[in-house]
């Protein structure tokens, strides 16, 4: 072995330090022309499908923001990458703030993954744009300063299913079967439907807990069969519901099956003879508005497929955080958040607009609960679903679908 | 009553395990022929199925189920001729790194011709919903499976055991320096044997894309599970590999009928004793290559 001398070493650090120095002027101007966003989202696993479209909307997002001068006149640098898994997920989020200079985190779609990258954004004190991970834990016990939830939480996609079908008399005295997902989304939704079954009359009388890696669903099926539920329901995520839906309708087993939880890119990959149901939605393409109908046209041009819900949320996301730089003339953390916290009103292509609630950094806007069209009404392929009337209803405060401040554990540290 | 579930899931167990067997088989007769374990499997499955739900669009499903198939199978005379032909004597590491490479880049393929987001397809009118046999509930679908499975599985085994070219390729197998020296080429049989596999599992690929996601991961998803039932059954082994395949599938459905979580769990807990008692597998030989 050989043995450096101890000055020799300082003498070779030193050097290197040196090196390094005339190295960096041009990496630090290359950053100060960007502002860097980082970007992570799964776009393999079992929320792949669905983690794409959203890589797709930010994209366009960011495209669109740097033709029209960018944020306060610099373009936006967009690093997207695959998130993978939880742990991985803290690992990208960490070394894109760190190494390669992210001012801001967004994405996500994992309500697992975004809790390490949520705790990665509170140790590096930057603001994380969690776009589509929909646990209530992530807003309630879990909250931090730096986190913003923009997808609706599982008591609201609770809230609008159980609605639409109270209104059919599909909740009152009946016996509901679950299968869950066996992660933490799947347990928090599973408790925001026992808290609806329990105050709506309703018995839950089974329930499968199911890894995220099952793909047959044979085994669960005869069991809701020996169970003889009223109605059947699904808690599952990603292409598990899609697997589950399309062997749900090989078996034909005579039971209605609804859900609280779906994303139109796995309605559309389950094909329309194979879907029924009630359902809940953040947004749908179809929706009739000036802003949502643009954004439709432009991403289906460029991408050749009309947006799916993700891709709508993502580039909402992204937008509004370019007005909130713009406006803020600031990419620094205490500027941003105070700058949401004054619920700031945005237009998320909706009729009502949104704004992150102070206390709870959770995005509040409309859900709607959605059906199945008849094959032979669908004008294309996407063309699926019918969404019902938005919830809450016209007339009703927004929050009134969602958790309020005693429901909701959330304490954020100063 | 409580018997009668758990009789129920071995029964639809066993369907399964059916369905296990068409990846599985393939996976087993290529390495028992030609000595490589082929990580590309997978694709083939994939490809039967992206293949099928082209088709189905122009030809009906009786058609495509054909088709897809046997259009893999033209693919998998290519894919021996350029690529595994080459590494028969190599270093077994090197076919698995070929193999494996060759993985990755037909999924990516996939992805750049058909795009990341699924494609769908339904299963035909006819064979939707399940038929009730006493208190037992099959799927019609899977039944149809089924038995396409079983007429597969007899025609391989009589293909092997009662034709000459299944004596050729049984002696292949056993003493190919012999062969050799009787005059005998083995390439040709090499050839239709990667055909035979290769189109098995793009035939389990097509049977199974109306009940399952299409999207271009599939294949590595469904090695994982192919992999378990080869490795139960012995490497090489016709019998072990169906007696695995529908333990594999039996073994499930009892683990999610007492305690669903361990669902998937329960089926490597099964390669792990087999593998503790019984490193060859059930009936696998001893692998000299390996060892």
């Amino acid at each position: 072995m050989i043995r450096y001398r101890r000055r020799t070493l300082l003498k070779a650090s030193a050097a290197f330090v040196g090196a390094s120095a005339l190295g960096f002027p041009s990496i630090v101007k290359a950053q100060a022309e960007k502002i860097r966003i980082g970007h992570l989202t799964p776009l393999t696993g079992f929320l792949g499908v669905i983690g794409s479209y959203a890589q797709l909307g930010v994209r366009l997002a960011a495209e669109e923001v740097n033709q029209s001068g960018g944020v306060l006149g610099k373009q936006i640098d967009l690093l997207s990458e695959d998130s993978i898994n939880p742990a991985t997920a803290a690992t990208k989020a960490q070394r894109m703030l760190e190494q390669d200079g992210a001012v801001v985190l967004l994405g996500e779609i994992s309500s697992a993954s975004s809790l390490t990258i949520m705790q990665v954004a509170e140790r590096n004190k930057k603001v994380f744009l969690s776009t589509g991970a929909r646990s209530d834990a992530l807003r309630g016990k879990n909250c931090n300063k730096y986190s913003f939830h923009c997808d609706i939480p599982n008591t609201v996609m609770v809230n609008a299913v159980g609605t639409a079908l109270s209104q059919k008399g599909m909740v009152r005295g009946k016996k509901f079967f679950t299968l869950t997902a066996d992660y933490i989304f799947g347990h928090d939704l599973l408790k925001a439907a026992k808290g609806f079954f329990g105050s709506h009359d309703a018995n839950l009388i089974g329930d499968e807990l199911i890894a995220i890696d099952v793909t047959d669903f044979s085994p669960y099926l005869l069991k809701v069969r020996q169970a003889k539920p009223d109605v059947v329901c699904c808690n599952l995520a990603g292409n598990q519901v899609t697997n589950l839906v399309k062997q749900y309708a090989e078996f034909g087993l005579p039971y209605p099956l609804v859900g609280f939880n779906l994303n139109t890119g796995d309605a559309w990959a389950a094909g329309a003879g194979n879907l029924g149901g009630t359902w809940p939605t953040v947004w749908y393409h179809t929706l009739i508005n000036p802003a949502s109908q643009a954004f439709v046209a432009a991403f289906t041009k460029k991408y050749g497929k009309p947006p799916e819900n993700h891709a709508w949320i993502e580039y909402v996301t992204l937008k509004l955080l370019a007005e909130a730089i713009n406006t803020t003339k600031s990419t620094a953390s205490d500027e941003l958040i105070a700058y949401f916290e004054k619920q700031t009103q945005f237009d998320i292509m909706k009729a009502r607009k949104a704004y992150f609630r102070s206390w709870d950094h959770q995005m509040v806007q409309e859900a709607y609960p959605f059906t199945v069209k008849p094959k032979d009404q669908m004008k294309d392929q996407w063309d699926m679903l019918v969404l019902g009337e938005a919830v809450p209803a016209a007339n009703d405060p927004l929050e009134s679908i969602y958790p309020t401040r005693e429901q909701n554990p959330c304490e954020m540290k100063a | 009553m409580q018997f009668e579930f758990l009789l129920e899931q071995v029964v639809n167990g066993l369907v399964l395990g059916g369905y296990y067997l068409l990846i599985a088989l393939g996976l087993s007769l290529i390495f028992s022929v030609g000595g490589i374990v082929n990580l590309a499997h997978g694709a083939f499955y994939a490809l039967g199925a992206y293949v099928f739900v082209e088709l189905v669009k122009h030809l009906g499903f009786g058609a495509s189920v054909v088709i897809s198939p046997l259009a893999v199978a033209v693919l998998g005379i290519l894919f021996e001729r350029f690529i595994l032909r080459r590494f028969y004597t190599a270093d077994p590491i090197l076919s698995l790194l070929v193999t494996f490479g060759l993985a990755m880049v037909a999924e990516q393929a996939i992805r750049m011709i058909w795009g990341a987001a699924p494609v769908s397809t339904e299963i035909p009118q006819s064979f939707r919903g399940s038929v009730i046999l006493g208190d037992f509930l099959f799927s019609r679908y899977r039944l149809l499976i089924l038995a396409v499975v079983a007429i597969v599985l007899v025609a391989v085994w009589l293909l092997l055991h009662k034709t000459s070219f299944g004596r050729v390729v049984r002696a292949g197998i056993q003493r190919p320096d012999m062969v050799a020296a009787l005059g005998i080429r083995l390439q040709p049989y090499m050839t239709a044997i990667v055909m035979l596999g290769v189109g098995m599992a793009a035939l389990g690929g097509a049977f199974f894309a109306p009940i399952t996601t299409v999207h271009p991961a599939m294949g590595a998803d469904i090695m994982t599970v192919a992999f378990v039932v080869v490795v139960i059954g012995g490497l090489g082994s016709f019998w072990g590999v169906v007696i695995a395949a529908l333990l594999v599938g039996v073994v499930r459905g009892i683990a999610i009928h007492f305690e669903p979580a361990a669902g998937e769990a329960s089926i490597y807990i099964l390669m792990f004793l087999v593998l503790l008692v019984r490193p060859r597998g059930l009936l696998g030989e001893r692998i000299e290559k390996f060892e």
